[in-house]
């Protein structure tokens, strides 16, 4: 930001050195907290992750480059809030929030509510934000993410991260979001809501990828036209979704 | 100690802050006064006259600049020099000592893995960790980890062959 000339700070405050807040913890219940120092390369290299979260598990490997991700965090990509991050789709798409805190104490905000546009935040002058956290999944928690991008390290094409929770075959909560198909990440919330309350088919993972590419507002761009980048969120949409029918045919 | 930092005309030398930092650089503690906003990668180069760390495109894309902090590979060109006080930092020139080569160095010579040679410090030191941390890589996995140095010249394959050399030097010895 301070290289492209978008800030220009009196002062900067080096969090790197502050001690307790690179962890990647679970609770009893199945939240997950992200500390504002745990590395994208902690993240990919997590069994935990592997284990409980593969929409998270899924995204990690596809951040930045492999050396970026020593240095950066999940906290800060989404406090950076560019419309190209992954990890503002990826927790927007879980109903994930981040936590900030300042003079006056903790407050918990909904990622869907915390970026406002391009490079914006709703974060106070006086706050940083300590984590991030993920709800407890409503059932088993299942997932992905996809970006197209045209070398390793450059912005996403388009992107999009798909999170369900299941019970049984039936969907009970779902979460679509998008990366760089706008001026800020976008919740496909049509697209998900749809999904809720009956098992995943062929039928409404068509419909749902369908919406998701409605709720895309691509520009044409030397990364490909408004038309091309919808029907790579079609697609992705719906890929995603179809590995997660395969995958519960092959459970059941 | 070097004394790095330029003072522009319009300020005083009064008015420009600077930090002391102290930093291990191949095993060598060195200390300089900076500016906050100096760069890790101009540090090395104009402050300690290691010029083998290359600044390619000052963005975090090349990873010419890659060096190890800590062990780690990071982008010197995004980090500012204070950020690396107490820390370690190996650059390429921490990799052998002057009348020696490291595996890694001739591997890239046997098997022709640079040819203009601008990305070569970046490319070898993020294989220095790769190493470090799995000494017996798949050619996936070295063209993985090198995802983020890029080479205008060669098309990768020689640099994955010379890992791979380095790899099974490192293993016989």
């Amino acid at each position: 930001m301070i290289k492209l000339r978008f800030a220009s700070p009196e002062m900067l405050v080096d969090i790197n050195d502050l001690p307790g807040l690179d962890y990647l913890r679970r609770d009893d219940d199945g939240m997950l907290h992200i500390g504002a120092l745990c590395r994208h390369g902690a993240l990919e290299r997590s069994s935990l992750l592997a284990t409980h979260q593969p929409t998270m598990a899924s995204a990690a490997p596809l951040v930045a480059d492999p050396i970026v991700r020593n240095r950066g965090t999940l906290v800060g990509s989404l406090c950076h809030a560019d419309p190209q991050g992954d990890w503002a789709s990826v927790m927007a798409s879980l109903d994930g929030s981040v936590v900030a805190q300042g003079p006056n104490g903790r407050r918990t905000v909904l990622v869907k509510e915390f970026v406002r546009g391009p490079f914006q935040t709703v974060l106070a002058v006086d706050e940083i934000v300590v984590e991030a956290v993920v709800p407890a999944p409503q059932g088993q928690a299942a997932g992905g993410y996809l970006k197209l991008e045209r070398r390793v390290g450059d912005f996403a094409t388009a992107g999009v991260a798909v999170s369900i929770d299941r019970t049984g075959n039936k969907v009970t909560r779902a979460g679509i979001a998008l990366t760089g198909v706008g001026g800020s990440t976008i919740s496909a919330d049509d697209a998900a809501q749809l999904l809720v309350g009956q098992p995943l088919g062929a039928e409404v993972i068509g419909e749902a990828a369908e919406l998701a590419a409605q709720a895309a507002q691509p520009f044409s761009d030397h990364r490909g036209s408004e038309s091309f980048k919808r029907q790579v969120v079609r697609v992705f949409t719906s890929r995603i979704l179809s590995r997660l029918l395969g995958s519960e045919e092959e459970a059941a | 100690m070097s004394n790095l930092y330029e003072v522009l005309p319009s300020v005083s030398e009064d008015d420009v802050p600077v930090r002391k930092v102290t930093i291990r650089v191949n095993g060598e503690s060195l200390s300089a006064v900076v500016e906050p906003r100096l760069l890790l990668a101009h540090l090395l180069r104009q402050g300690f006259k290691l010029t083998g760390t290359h600044t390619g495109c000052d963005t975090s894309n090349c990873g010419a600049c890659t060096v190890l902090l800590d062990g780690q590979p990071v982008k010197s060109c995004t980090m500012f020099a204070v950020q690396a006080d107490g820390h370690d930092v190996m650059t390429i020139e921490g990799l052998a000592g002057p009348s020696e080569l490291h595996a890694l160095q001739e591997g890239f010579k046997e098997e022709h893995g640079l040819q203009c040679g601008f990305c070569t410090p970046g490319m070898m030191m993020t294989s220095k960790a790769l190493l470090d941390e799995n000494p017996n890589p798949t050619e996936d996995e070295i063209r993985w980890a090198l995802s983020g140095n890029l080479c205008r010249c060669t098309g990768y394959q020689n640099i994955v062959k010379a890992v791979m050399w380095a790899a099974t030097k490192l293993q016989d010895q």
